[in-house]
């Protein structure tokens, strides 16, 4: 997809090097993401040692009263401390994932930076003060709307739908 | 998704999908039991109380840990040096705890169904640690998690659970967990320390011979020869009990394959088991207890939705 290799594009010219950043996907839909975009930058620099690895912020959610999520798999096989760290999810809407995310990477170190990398970004519906760094699309819509984001190896197709 | 019971009392209410959910939320526990800091603060506005009428460190230390991993906060009680030596009784010391605002109890006693009758009566939400010689839920996941970490999967894998069967709550509840995930059981031990009617009861196949037991199977859980718990004498001494049931490196050895050996704790060395069997490459029982705490952080946080303080009760 254009949008993705153009994505990684904007995170290959803002890098200088490789062991100072790590790419981290946000379980569960941030990784189909996240694979493809590593994968691109893979084609680019196919020496570069990227630190790649996946979050899972379900112990951090501030809705945890109201519902109870299944955790997945968080791997994240390296220190955070002193890097840049780019986290990768599909949509951005309220901004509440990101703010559990940015809580689960302070318990694993310091990081020197924090930005984030979105498919989808949905204005105007931010309930926290969070903003992407690198966008694929931005759209509007309003609250009783959803956006769902297919991926190819989960659901047979890539495909970006708004539903209302 | 959440459990189909609002307690865990036993496993026996337990659905094969509960206890799925249980191990599979128990491994995402695991990982962050590796990270440079082993907290996260799902359980912050959880009170938890340890409420143990009975003697445990191994339990009661496995279970506050994993409540203060989930940043709860932690009231421990043992029945000696408190007003149960003055009378008081078991409904009363939880109602006075409770007004103090306690959303969930861990509750270990020597009287089989102590936290049945207490579900009935008190809105928190109750986790059996042992009762009587009924049931030990949370041994019976850990040891389920550690066996599925070994052989990849549960179904099929041929479980021989060795000892003092009679008066086992820990193989109670592994019996109950081991034919709902598709296991195979097979219980050995003397006659006079197995059931009667067990085969009919639940299902499982009794075997005398230690031999023939540790051949069939897979993974051999050995249980505690429990001195405490017997008022008769049921087998003439405690080296018979070892030359005959006693597992040895050589007793292993003598096996056409090899099988891995489980104990739940603590052992009696030289008893049930040789400390050259304890200590070999064989054993997972130190996983068990690595495990022992990832599984009760499972079952806490699946437990925790509706802390007994909240606005919507």
């Amino acid at each position: 997809m254009l949008t993705i290799q153009r994505l990684a594009n904007q995170l290959l010219e803002s890098s200088t090097s490789f062991e100072q950043t790590a790419f981290i996907g946000i379980q569960p839909r941030g990784i189909f993401l996240s694979d493809r975009i590593v994968s691109e930058i893979k084609k680019e620099v196919p020496d570069a040692q990227l630190q790649y690895g996946k979050l899972d912020i379900t112990f951090y959610r501030d809705d945890i009263r109201t519902e109870l999520h299944v955790p997945n798999q968080t791997d994240i096989p390296f220190s955070i401390e002193g890097k840049k760290v780019v986290l990768i999810d599909d949509v951005l809407y309220t901004g509440r994932t990101i703010r559990a995310a940015m809580d689960a990477l302070m318990d694993f170190g310091r990081p020197d930076k924090v930005e984030l990398l979105v498919l989808i970004e949905r204005r105007y519906s931010r309930q926290l003060p969070i903003q992407p760094d690198y966008v694929g699309k931005a759209i509007d819509s309003i609250i009783s709307q959803k956006v769902k984001v297919l991926w190819k190896e989960r659901d047979g197709e890539d495909e970006v739908i708004l539903l209302d | 998704m959440t459990l189909s019971t609002r307690h865990l009392l036993g496993i026996k209410d337990l659905t094969p999908e509960d206890i799925s959910l249980i191990l599979q939320t128990a491994q995402q526990f695991k990982e962050v039991l590796q990270r440079p800091i082993k907290k996260v603060p799902s359980l912050r506005d959880v009170t938890i109380v340890n409420l143990f009428y009975e003697n445990s460190t191994r339990t009661r230390i496995s279970f506050e840990l994993a409540e203060k991993r989930l940043s709860a906060d932690t009231i421990n009680f043992s029945a000696s040096g408190s007003s149960v030596s003055k009378g008081e009784t078991l409904l009363d010391t939880v109602n006075n705890i409770l007004s103090m605002k306690v959303d969930m109890v861990v509750m270990r006693h020597s009287a089989s169904g102590a936290p049945h009758f207490l579900a009935k009566h008190i809105p928190a939400a109750i986790i059996n640690a042992g009762d009587g010689v009924n049931e030990h839920p949370t041994q019976a996941l850990l040891d389920a998690l550690s066996i599925q970490d070994t052989f990849g999967k549960l179904e099929g894998v041929r479980v021989a659970l060795i000892g003092d069967i009679m008066h086992s709550r820990v193989a109670q509840s592994n019996i109950y967990l081991l034919k709902k995930m598709g296991a195979e059981v097979v219980v050995c031990g003397p006659p006079t320390l197995i059931p009667k009617h067990i085969e009919e009861a639940l299902d499982v196949r009794v075997e005398y011979s230690l031999k023939k037991a540790l051949e069939w199977c897979d993974v051999a859980n050995v249980l505690r020869i429990q001195l405490e718990r017997q008022n008769q004498v049921l087998f003439s001494s405690l080296r018979e009990y070892n030359l005959v049931y006693g597992i040895s490196k050589r007793v292993l050895n003598g096996l056409s394959k090899r099988i891995t050996i489980m104990h739940p704790g603590p052992i009696n060395r030289g008893v049930e088991l040789d400390s050259d069997v304890a200590d070999s490459d064989q054993s997972i029982i130190l996983q068990q207890v690595e495990n022992g705490v990832a599984v009760r952080m499972a079952v806490l946080y699946l437990l925790s939705q509706r802390p007994a303080t909240s606005l919507n009760n």
